[in-house]
C-alpha cells in the first residue's frame, strides 16, 4: 500500500508544491487502493480512472511549465453521484436514472475542475438522498471501513466510506437532514454541512430544496475547510446562492484558540435517548474545550421536539414536487406498459419499476401533506415549526458563539436493524435536522470511541447562518486537543482492510 | 388513530403517478399511517399566530443582467430523451382511443 494515501489533502498539495511527487502518482495510489478495498467497501458507483489521470497529467504539465496553481491542484476527490458530471453517468443512486449522463456540469464540479482535482468518481448515496445508510441505493449499500457488517451513515455513505477507507482524501457530499455529517459521525471522518447558499446547488439533484446543501467531506479539518474553500461562493445560476464571501475557512482552521468563546450544550440533544459512549465522549469533549479557556453553558430548545415531524413533512412535500421531473420523457427509464399504452399509464409504470420504496413513501407522503384538507394540518403547521426552531437557535446564539451536541445518538448499526421501520430509521436524524430547517451551518468531527462497541463516535459543532468559519476555528482546536490525548488521529484506530 | 386508508394510499399514488401493486398498499398503509400520526404532532407546537418560514435564509427579488449566454443546443438538451423525433421530445398519445 502506497504511503500518499494516508496522507491528508493539505500534505499531498505540500508535497505537490514542492515536486516531491506527481499528481499522477497520487491519483495512481488512490486508483490502485480502490482496486483492491472497494470492492468490499463499494463506495463508488462508478469510477473514472482515465478521465482522472488525463486531468492530473494536465496538472502536472501545468505545473512543470511554472503556471499558477490552486492550492489544492493536483490532489484527487471522489463526487456523489447526485451532483451532474458530464463525463460520468450520474444516478443518484436510482434507477430511474441508471446511466444518464448529464450535458452539463454542476456549479461544484465545475470548481473542482478549474481548481485542478482530479475527480476519481462517483460515489454511493441512498437513493435520491433519501436514507440514512445507504441501504436505500438502487446499487447495494456501501460498508463501513470499521466494520463491514455496518452501515457507512447515509445518505452519503459512499463518500464517508470513501475518505475512511483512503481511497480519496476528500469528497463531495450534500446534507438535506444530516446526509454529511451522519456519515461523518459513524466514519471517524469529517464532514460539514454550509450556510445554505454558501455553496451552489446548480446542477445538484434536488431532493428537498430549502434543505438540501452541498458539503465538504475530509478526515480533518483542516481539509474540510481547504476544500470547502474551493466550492463556496455565489453562483448566479442559483437564486438562493449568497451574494457575499464567508471568508477563509482554512484561516480559521488554522487558529487553534478558543479561548473566551462561549460553547453552548443544547439541553434537548443530551441524555436520554443516547448510546453510553456517545455521552461520554461527549462530556470529555467539554472539559476539553473548557481546560482551553472556553466558557460551557447550557441552552434551551424546546421546540426541536418537533423538528423530526416538521421535517418530515416539508421534505416529502419538496421531494413529491421535485421528483416530478423523472416522468419518461426528458431523460432516464421508460417503461411501456403494453402496446398504444398512454403517456399517463407509462409514467406510473416507469416510476414505479424506477423508484425504490423509500422514495414512493416519501413521495406519496408529501402528495399526502400538500393535498388540500391536509395542507394546514401538516405542510402549513409544519412551516410554522421552521419559525419556532428558528427562534429556538436566535436564542441559544445570543447566550452562545457554537452549539455543541453528540451528532447521531448511537454509533453505526448493522444491515438491515431499521431498514424496515422508517420511524427508527429517521430518529438517527434527530440532532442534525434542525441546522438544515434553519439554515444554519454545521459540522461533524470525530469525536473517540464508544467503549461499549469500540466504533466512532461523532461531535457536532452549530453556528449562526454565514458564521461557518466559528465551526473551523473549534473544530481545529478540538481536532489538535484529542489528538494530543490520543496519541495519533482517530482515523489511525481503524482496523486494516482485509484488502484483495 | 391514522386517517391513512388503502383506498387512500391508492388516491395518493395516482396523484403521484406511481404504480403500487397490493402488497405495496398494504405496506404503506401501514408504514405512512405510523409516519402520519407521527408527523401531526406538529399542530401541538404552534398557534394561529404563528408565521410560516418557507426559506431558511430569506431572500426577494433576486435579480441578474438579462443577458443572452451559450446554453444547451438542441442536440444536447436531446441527449438524455428516451425517444425523440424531429429534434423534439417524443412521448405516447396523451388521450385515450376511447
Amino acid at each position: 500500500m502506497s504511503e500518499l494515501i494516508r496522507k491528508s489533502a493539505s500534505e499531498l498539495a505540500e508535497l505537490l508544491r514542492n515536486k516531491e511527487v506527481s499528481s499522477v502518482e497520487v491519483t495512481k495510489a488512490h486508483l490502485e487502493r480502490s482496486d483492491t478495498v472497494d470492492g468490499a467497501v463499494h463506495s463508488y458507483l462508478y469510477q473514472s480512472p482515465e478521465a482522472a489521470l488525463i486531468a492530473a497529467a494536465e496538472i502536472d504539465r501545468q505545473r512543470a511549465a511554472g503556471d499558477s496553481m490552486h492550492a489544492l491542484a493536483g490532489v484527487p476527490i471522489a463526487v456523489k453521484d447526485n451532483l451532474a458530471t458530464t463525463d460520468a453517468p450520474t444516478t443518484a443512486g436510482s434507477k430511474i436514472l441508471e446511466g444518464w449522463v448529464p450535458p452539463y456540469d454542476a456549479t461544484v464540479v465545475k470548481k473542482l475542475r478549474a481548481a485542478g482535482m482530479p475527480i476519481l468518481g462517483k460515489t454511493n448515496l441512498d437513493e435520491f438522498a433519501m436514507g440514512s445508510s445507504t441501504e436505500f441505493s438502487a446499487y447495494g449499500p456501501s460498508r463501513n471501513p470499521w466494520d463491514l457488517e455496518r452501515i457507512p451513515g447515509g445518505s452519503g455513505g459512499g463518500s464517508s466510506s470513501v475518505v475512511a477507507s483512503f481511497q480519496a482524501p476528500l469528497a463531495i457530499g450534500s446534507d438535506t437532514g444530516g446526509s454529511i455529517r451522519f456519515p461523518a459521525a459513524v466514519t471517524g471522518t469529517v464532514g460539514t454541512k454550509p450556510t445554505y447558499g454558501a455553496v451552489s446547488r446548480y446542477g445538484v439533484i434536488a431532493l428537498a430544496s430549502s434543505l438540501d446543501q452541498v458539503g465538504p467531506v475530509a478526515r480533518n479539518v483542516l481539509d474540510t475547510a481547504l476544500l470547502q474553500d474551493v466550492i463556496a461562493g455565489h453562483d448566479k445560476h442559483d437564486s438562493t446562492s449568497l451574494p457575499e464571501s464567508l471568508g477563509s475557512m482554512a484561516d480559521a482552521a488554522r487558529k487553534l484558540d478558543v479561548k473566551g468563546m462561549r460553547i453552548g450544550v443544547i439541553k434537548q440533544l443530551t441524555g436520554e435517548g443516547f448510546q453510553k459512549g456517545v455521552s461520554a465522549r461527549f462530556q470529555e469533549s467539554l472539559n476539553l474545550l473548557q481546560a482551553a479557556g472556553a466558557e460551557i453553558v447550557e441552552v434551551s430548545c424546546p421546540s426541536f421536539e418537533y423538528a423530526i415531524a416538521a421535517y418530515y413533512l416539508i421534505l416529502p412535500a419538496e421531494a413529491s414536487s421535485n421528483l416530478a421531473k423523472y416522468d419518461s420523457v426528458r431523460f432516464g427509464l421508460r417503461v411501456e406498459p403494453g402496446e398504444n399504452a398512454t403517456i399517463e399509464r407509462v409514467m406510473a409504470a416507469t416510476r414505479e419499476a424506477g423508484f425504490g420504496p423509500e422514495v414512493k413513501r416519501r413521495i406519496i407522503l408529501g402528495t399526502y401533506a400538500l393535498s388540500s384538507g391536509s395542507y394546514d394540518k401538516f405542510y402549513g403547521a409544519a412551516l410554522k415549526v421552521r419559525t419556532l426552531i428558528q427562534r429556538d437557535f436566535a436564542e441559544a446564539f445570543s447566550k452562545a458563539d457554537v452549539l455543541v451536541s453528540p451528532t447521531a445518538p448511537t454509533t453505526a448499526f448493522k444491515f438491515g436493524d431499521k431498514v424496515d421501520d422508517p420511524l427508527a430509521m429517521y430518529l438517527n436524524d434527530i440532532a442534525t435536522i434542525p441546522a438544515n430547517l434553519a439554515g444554519i451551518p454545521g459540522m461533524s468531527l470525530p469525536n473517540g470511541l464508544a467503549e461499549e462497541d469500540g466504533l466512532p463516535v461523532g461531535i457536532q459543532l452549530l453556528a449562526p447562518a454565514r458564521e461557518d468559519a466559528r465551526l473551523y476555528q473549534v473544530g481545529g482546536f478540538l481536532e489538535q486537543a484529542h489528538e494530543q490525548v490520543w496519541g495519533k488521529r482517530m482515523i489511525d484506530f481503524a482496523p486494516e482492510l482485509e484488502v484483495r | 388513530m391514522s386517517e391513512i386508508t388503502p383506498d387512500l394510499v391508492r388516491h395518493l399514488a395516482g396523484l403521484a403517478r406511481i404504480l403500487v401493486s397490493e402488497e405495496e398498499v398494504e405496506q404503506f398503509t401501514k408504514q405512512l399511517g405510523l409516519i402520519a400520526d407521527s408527523v401531526a404532532t406538529v399542530g401541538k407546537a404552534i398557534d394561529a399566530d404563528t408565521p410560516a418560514t418557507s426559506h431558511p435564509i430569506p431572500m426577494a427579488n433576486v435579480f441578474r443582467e438579462d443577458v443572452v449566454e451559450p446554453s444547451l443546443s438542441q442536440a444536447e438538451a436531446l441527449s438524455g430523451a428516451p425517444d425523440s423525433y424531429d429534434g423534439r421530445f417524443k412521448v405516447n398519445a396523451i388521450l385515450d382511443e376511447e
